[in-house]
């Protein structure tokens, strides 16, 4: 089938089987690896993309059902130099392995856009879906608090 | 891992086209709104349909309002949706409240809660909350538009009225003063299932409507409970009656998430809380909605 989506901000036109993921899609066919295999069944946030501004997890998405829409992945939000959290992630070591780390900046920047700024509790509930094995989330949590307070402490 | 399965996929532009591919496909066909469950399950094998027919495009499925008293739920109304709704904040803040706790904020954002209760897991959130409004559910098929009683909805496990070729279109909810509750058991947030779930509305004139999730192979109403509680102001008393009532009211299982007999105690525990916190939220005050109760 043909399908016809925005990738960070690029447009692309493939042809693709109605059981293709769009996890898999991105992946493997645009060559954009971001987005991690991690459980495939929509626990874990390690695929998180956003569509149209909101995270989906890309592995619960069909590919076909994405057509027409624009996808944003954590390559999509570094074009021009890293951001401010993820800077704010470098200071904070937020992350080890970095397997998590796609998912949950992703994660987090969509809480920011809806509310710049967020309570401990309220950084908590908006990651409580991404999980992360290495870091024991509190320094994920200081560095988005801290992009809440525009990166002072 | 890819999913095995073959199958054609269809995009209807309006419902008229939607019911048409529906009536006249004669093999196995599964509808897709948000997809948090169906493609989970293609994944897992559990289901082998040889079309699936994504509602998305459908315009008007999406339509979240209030027809004077009526509370409008489209069929692609999404968690997120009804959690960022002034209206439903305003009107129906137990569905915010529920909403809130159903798996995580990339779930929420394209999980319906249509899909959610045409899904139909014991644990369905959206089920006790909507068995407690007592919903009306508007689907349409080839011989029209019908509705079906909330409580008539779910007929077994995973299993709902709807018949195949049947489109749900919205839900309404004849919405009046009323104080509810939503309690959820979950080993974390972010992810899981319930364990066990009570869905309360509180009704003036002590009169409410008890329904639960997680502890019967679909979500329940206790008429026995509401019967004892109707008319009777609310004390010590009368909650430890209707608690002990509870064990006869429900079914559980014992799984990897919870033993029958955690499920069956902490059922009471939520009763016990949720009925004193619809009771209150109906006279304006209690814990604020949103607040967890366990
Ligand atoms: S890989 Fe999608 S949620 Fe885990
Ligand atoms: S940094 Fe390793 S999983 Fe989070």
């Amino acid at each position: 089938m043909n399908l016809k989506i925005k990738v960070n901000g690029e447009d692309w036109v493939l042809d693709v089987a109605p059981a293709d993921t769009l996890l898999d899609v991105l992946r493997e066919r645009i060559g954009i690896k971001s987005p991690k295999i991690g459980c495939e069944r929509g626990d874990c946030g390690s695929c998180t993309i956003l569509m149209d501004g909101r995270t989906i997890r890309s592995c619960l998405v069909l590919a076909v059902e994405a057509d027409d829409h624009d996808i944003t992945t954590v390559e999509g939000i570094s074009y021009e130099g890293i951001s401010e959290l993820q800077t704010l992630f470098l200071e904070n070591n937020s992350f080890q392995c970095g397997f998590c780390t796609p998912g949950i900046v992703l994660s987090a920047t969509e809480l920011l856009e809806h509310n710049p700024n967020p309570t401990r509790h309220d950084v908590q509930e908006a990651l409580a879906g991404n999980l992360c094995r290495c870091t024991g989330y509190e320094p994920i949590i200081d560095a988005v608090l801290a992009a809440g307070r525009g990166g002072t402490e | 891992m890819v999913i095995a399965n073959e199958f054609d996929y269809r995009r209807p532009a309006t419902l008229a086209e939607a019911t048409e591919i529906l009536t006249n496909h004669t093999g196995s066909v599964r509808i897709l709104a948000g997809g948090t469950d169906l493609v989970a399950w293609l994944r897992d094998d559990a289901i082998a349909p040889d079309l699936v027919v994504d509602i998305k495009n459908v315009p008007g499925l999406n339509d979240l309002r209030l027809d004077g008293n009526d509370l409008h739920i489209g069929a692609l109304v999404t968690f997120t949706d009804l959690i960022e709704s002034d209206v439903v904040n305003e009107h129906a803040p137990l569905l915010a409240e529920m909403s809130e706790t159903v798996a995580s904020q990339g779930i929420r954002n394209r999980a319906t809660m249509v899909g959610n209760i045409c899904s139909a897991v014991p644990s369905c959130d959206a089920g006790p909350v909507l068995l407690a409004y007592d919903t009306t559910v508007h689907v349409t098929g080839p011989d029209g538009d019908r509705t079906i009683d909330i409580n008539e909805w779910f007929v077994g496990l995973r299993q709902t009225a709807r018949t195949d070729d049947e489109v749900v279109t919205h839900l309404t909810i004849a919405l009046r003063s009323h104080g509810g509750v939503y309690v959820k058991l979950m080993r974390y947030g972010g992810e899981d299932l319930a364990q066990a779930a009570v869905g309360i509305i509180a009704y003036p004139d002590h009169e409410y409507r008890v329904a639960f999730g997680a502890v019967a192979p679909t979500p329940i109403r206790s008429a026995r409970i509401e019967e004892a509680l109707r008319g009777k102001p609310l004390d010590d008393a009368l909650v430890a009656e209707v608690v002990a009532m509870v064990r006869d009211e429900i079914t559980p299982i014992t799984d990897m998430r919870a033993s029958a007999e955690y499920r069956t105690h902490m059922t009471e525990v939520m009763l016990k809380r949720g009925l004193v916190a619809a009771t209150e939220r109906l006279a304006g005050a209690g814990p604020a909605y949103g607040t967890r109760l366990i």
